[in-house]
Formats: structure tokens, C-alpha cells, sequence
């Protein structure tokens, strides 16, 4: 049942918004370092690059996944001190795995409306403090009366949805575990990288199984980290840099909760947002409009569900532009080339950095090593959480 | 304000301090440990606890919207997408459809599991298409299980039955 979710939506904005500055931490299984320490590095760095002082943010906005993790309420509360946000207009977004670029889009609306003219996103997740495994926080997510007494594991909703994926297209494993092939090797050149490396196919293929179809290899790993970046008006931009980067559009869209009535093939909730995001940016054919994607991979099949649901390939047809090249940092559609969550790490919330974060440096031409080959005008970046609902979609460019 | 550090490779630095298990182990690092007991009763609801009741007797109930003309499993009081009182409550079979299913090698807490087990969403007869709850397949070898298979409820005795969604001790296959 196809039903129309997102129509009559109007976007009227005080003003457009451009991102200056962006910092990360290393992404480490587990760091030293408690989450506010994490979040006040990420922010030294945002406002080093942006060429500004705590002084002259605004307002705000901190991103971070499930309190579970850190067995401590009021999270946001917190981390506020390490994010600049006391004593001053602070808020805390969350929505699971998509927390990394809504906690960015929560950001746009702040300037965007004019209530500020400067705000800084903070994103953070401190996975090692719920010990020995943070897999026991995640059984949390699953209903307790209906889920939970068939004792899952949450790798099973991913597993779930790859079967349904690779049955409805008829793909095989071969071709999704390109991408973590991909994703781990463009990892080599991001210094914050967790889980980078050369590896094979056939390595993923024999990689431990975990809930077959997924292995080990198919999978990103837990981490701790934090991202910032900062987001201003049009007339902040020209004094701290001649080069802004614009955001163009943003999304979001969450499916219902009831998963197990949804048919898991195709990421509705993302296409919903890309539709929002797309529609703001005036871009109505990705595929020929996008220069650089960095869609969410907590998993390799998730970057080619989410490139399909972001309309950057048609439906099943994104492992076969993975097999020929296309998303490779020297393709035509440079798809993860930060090295993503299978080859940076997966910090919930925090993987702002190698999302919004990335797609910024990214079209602002300082991704060092890791720049893509091909000019950069505009790119998308997306994330996914909760039980398998949320999309969340930001659309960039280098030109106004 | 001041004019950005625009000429620099990003991110200019990786701060933060890695630890590994071992250093944990060995008290190379400060740290508290707490192991919270927090308990939960979980009420199930209007339309869940009618549900549970139905287990109990051997029976899947769904419901019935008749606006959208959807029936529905898991049950609930409220249609989602008319968003309106659900109509009727019906009967579905015990039996099913395989719309996906994975082969678990790990139990709640990614620890090993002695024997994998194998899990599915299962479209119940009856109710509309892609109408699945997720549950245990099982009287089945893992590489014969495929989308499409036809399975059937294997129930608790009646004496067993709690009222819970393991009333359904797992699915087997309906031919063979
Ligand atoms: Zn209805």
C-alpha cells in the first residue's frame, strides 16, 4: 500500500545556511576519554577550522543514540558542558543510527529560521562504557512483550532485511561484500579510521557468522567518538572563509513501527526523505545531479539499499555500479569515500563525522587523501536508525 | 571573529586515547564498575493482551480496519494509517508464509550460541499481504529453508500455554 506521505510541504526559510568548521575525534572501540572530553575535542577543532571562539556560537544542538549505552539518564544534560552549551539556547536530538545527520538538520532549522545566526552540532556516543559488549544495551530497542521473549539479537532485523534485499533482486553476497572491501580500503586514508584495511571477497565470505546472511565482515563495529560542525548565516560565512559550503536541502521520514508489515526489499523511509531534501534543493534527478554521496553503511548491503532509496541507482541496480567501479573514490559516483562506518567506525550519533562531516570537507576540497578524483559541486549524505524506519537526508553544495 | 584555518587537511588531528580490553583487565585504566538491577512490568495493552489471551486458547487474532480494508497482525486498537478505531477482530489460521528469515549464530548478547537457531518473519494466512510477525522456524535444516516456504504453528500443550507469543513453541514446515 503505497500512501502519499509527504505532500504539501513548504519550505520558507529566513535565510540560507552554510557549514565553516567541522572536527572529529579518532573513532576507537573504546577511548580513554570520558563523552564530554570526546565532545569538547570534536568542538575544538569545528571552531578552529571555522576560525572562531565558543564566544560566538549561539545556540546548540547535541546528537546522541540511546542512554542505554552509557547507563545514565538526562545525556544530553550531561555532555552539555563539553559541547559549549551551557548558557545558551541547547538541545538534544535523537533517532537511534539517524541521529547523525538529524542532529545537522536540527542545526539548519536553528539558522535557517533565523532564531540564530550561528550554531554548533555536536555529536557523541561513548558505546564501551555498557561492558564487556554494548550488544547487551542494544536488546533494548526490541518489544518487550512480543520480540523480546524470543530472545533476539538486534543483528537479526539487519539479517531480516539483506535476505528480503538480495531475495527480491536476486543478489549475491559476492557483490554486497564489495562495499565493505571498498569502504574498509578508503578507510587507509582517514587518520580517526577503527577498522580499516585491505581485505578480499572471500574474507568477508569466510568471516565468522554472526545471523547469516551476516558475517563479521558485513558488519561495522561498536565505537566511541564525537563530531562537530558549525552552521551559520550567509553574512557570518563571508567574514570567516571565502569557500562555505551550502546546505541545499534537507529530510526526514520515519516508516511505521510495525516492521514486520512492511516489505523490507526497499528503504521507504529513506526515499521519503530524499524526496523532502531533493525537492528543497531543486534537484530532481540525482543519479545525474549528485557528485558525491555519503550514504549510512553499519552494514555493506545498507550503502546500496540506502544509494537506492536516495534514488542514486535504481531499485537492485546498486551492486552492479559497485562491481563496476562506479562508487569508487575515482568513479563517477564517489559513494563512502571517508571510509564510512565499515571502515571508520560506528559511534551512533557520532557518525556525523564520517557523514555530514565528510560530505563538507569533501565539497570544500580538504578531504586530503581522501578527495575524490573526480570536480565536486553537490553531494548527499544520509543516515538510518531506530527499527529500521528513520531516513534522514542532507543535500550540500559548494555553489549558492 | 577570525578568519578560518581554511589550507588544512580535515580533520587536521585524531585526539583521544585508545584503550584495549587488556588494559582494563590488568587496572591500567581508572574506572567505576555498577551493575544497575532495574525491573520493569510491562502492561500489553488493549489490543495485545487480547492478543496473548488468543495464544492461550491455540488461536492468531488479527483485526480489522474497514476504512483501509487492512487485517492486520500483530493486533491494535487503532488503525496507523487511518488512524481511526479499528472494526473487528478475526480469527487467522496458524499457518504461514516465509517472507525473509536468518540463521542465528548469537544469542541477546552477541555471545555464541550452542546449536544456530533460525528466525523469520512469517506472513499469517489470513490476515493481508506482508502481514508477518517475527518468530523461531524450526523441524527444518537451515539450507532448506527458503522465502515462500509454507509453515505451520507448533503449539505449546494447552496445559503450558502462559498467555505469550512462545505459546508458539516455533514454526515447522506444512509438507514434509
Ligand atoms: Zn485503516
Amino acid at each position: 500500500m503505497e500512501v502519499e506521505k509527504i505532500s504539501g510541504l513548504k519550505f520558507h526559510k529566513k535565510q540560507d545556511v552554510a557549514i565553516v568548521g567541522a572536527g572529529m575525534t579518532t573513532f576507537k572501540r573504546r577511548l580513554n576519554e570520558t563523552g564530554r572530553e570526546l565532545s569538547y575535542m570534536a568542538v575544538k577543532q569545528a571552531l578552529e577550522e571555522a576560525g572562531m571562539t565558543l564566544d560566538d556560537i549561539e545556540m546548540v544542538v547535541m546528537g546522541s543514540a540511546p542512554d542505554t549505552f552509557d547507563g545514565l539518564h538526562m545525556k544530553g544534560e550531561y555532555l552539555l558542558d563539553g559541547s559549549g552549551g551551557s548558557d545558551r539556547p541547547y538541545m538534544r536530538v535523537f533517532v537511534g543510527g539517524g541521529t547523525g545527520v538529524f542532529a545537522p538538520i536540527a542545526g539548519y532549522w536553528h539558522v535557517a529560521s533565523g532564531l540564530a545566526d550561528i550554531c554548533l552540532v555536536v555529536c557523541e556516543e561513548k558505546m564501551s562504557s555498557s561492558y564487556p559488549h554494548p550488544q547487551s544495551a542494544f536488546k533494548y530497542i526490541w518489544d518487550p512483550i512480543l520480540d523480546r521473549p524470543l530472545n533476539p539479537n538486534l543483528i537479526w532485523i539487519f539479517a531480516l532485511e539483506m535476505r528480503r534485499y538480495m531475495h527480491v533482486h536476486d543478489i549475491k553476497h559476492e557483490d554486497i561484500a564489495l562495499v565493505s572491501v571498498k569502504n574498509k580500503a578508503n578507510a587507509l586514508d582517514h587518520p580517526c579510521a577503527q577498522v580499516a584495511g585491505k581485505i578480499t571477497v572471500e574474507d568477508v565470505l569466510n568471516s565468522e557468522p554472526m545471523a547469516l546472511p551476516v558475517r563479521r565482515l558485513d558488519v561495522s563495529p561498536p565505537s566511541d567518538g564525537a563530531a562537530a560542525l558549525i552552521m551559520v548565516a550567509p553574512h557570518i560565512a563571508r567574514q570567516v572563509t571565502d569557500n562555505p559550503v551550502w546546505v541545499t536541502g534537507v529530510g526526514w521520514a520515519l516508516d511505521t513501527t510495525w516492521w514486520t508489515n512492511r516489505d523490507l526489499y526497499f528503504p521507504r523511509y529513506v526515499a521519503e526523505a530524499a524526496k523532502m531534501a531533493y525537492r528543497m534543493a531543486h534537484i530532481t534527478d540525482p543519479r545525474k545531479e549528485i557528485d558525491v554521496a555519503e550514504p549510512y553503511d553499519p552494514f555493506d548491503y545498507k550503502e546500496l539499499h540506502h544509494m537506492e532509496g536516495l534514488g542514486l541507482a535504481k531499485k537492485g541496480e546498486a551492486p552492479i555500479l559497485t562491481r563496476e567501479g562506479v562508487t569508487a573514490r575515482d568513479g563517477d559516483l564517489p559513494t563512502c569515500p571517508s571510509g564510512g562506518l565499515l571502515g571508520v567506525g560506528n559511534p551512533i550519533a557520532a557518525t556525523m563525522g564520517v557523514k555530514a562531516c565528510e560530505l563538507y570537507w569533501q565539497l570544500a576540497y580538504r578531504a586530503g587523501k581522501r578527495q575524490v578524483a573526480k570536480e565536486v559541486t553537490t553531494g548527499v549524505c544520509q543516515a538510518w536508525g531506530d527499527l529500521m524506519q528513520v531516513g534522514t537526508v542532507m543535500v550540500m553544495s559548494n555553489k549558492r | 571573529m577570525a578568519v578560518g584555518k581554511k589550507d588544512i587537511e580535515c580533520p587536521p588531528y585524531a585526539e583521544g586515547t585508545p584503550l584495549s580490553d587488556e588494559d582494563i583487565k590488568s587496572g591500567k585504566v581508572t574506572y567505576v564498575e555498577d551493575h544497575p538491577d532495574i525491573r520493569y512490568s510491562w502492561t500489553a495493552g488493549q489490543a495485545i493482551s487480547r492478543f496473548l489471551n488468543g495464544l492461550k486458547e491455540g488461536k492468531i487474532l488479527g483485526v480489522k480496519c474497514n476504512k483501509c480494508g487492512r487485517i492486520m497482525v500483530p493486533p491494535r486498537m487503532f488503525c496507523e494509517l487511518c488512524f481511526k478505531p479499528i472494526d473487528d477482530w478475526v480469527e487467522l489460521k496458524d499457518t504461514g508464509t516465509v517472507q525473509t528469515f536468518s540463521i542465528s549464530y548469537i544469542d541477546p548478547d552477541a555471545r555464541p550460541l550452542p546449536e544456530p537457531i533460525i528466525v523469520a518473519v512469517i506472513a499469517i494466512d489470513g490476515a493481508s499481504p506482508n502481514m508477518g510477525i517475527m518468530h523461531i522456524l524450526d523441524e527444518v535444516k537451515p539450507e532448506d529453508v527458503y522465502i515462500g516456504m509454507k509453515v505451520k504453528a507448533v503449539w505449546k500443550s494447552e496445559e503450558e500455554r502462559e498467555g505469550a507469543i512462545t505459546d508458539i513453541k516455533y514454526w515447522k514446515p506444512l509438507e514434509g
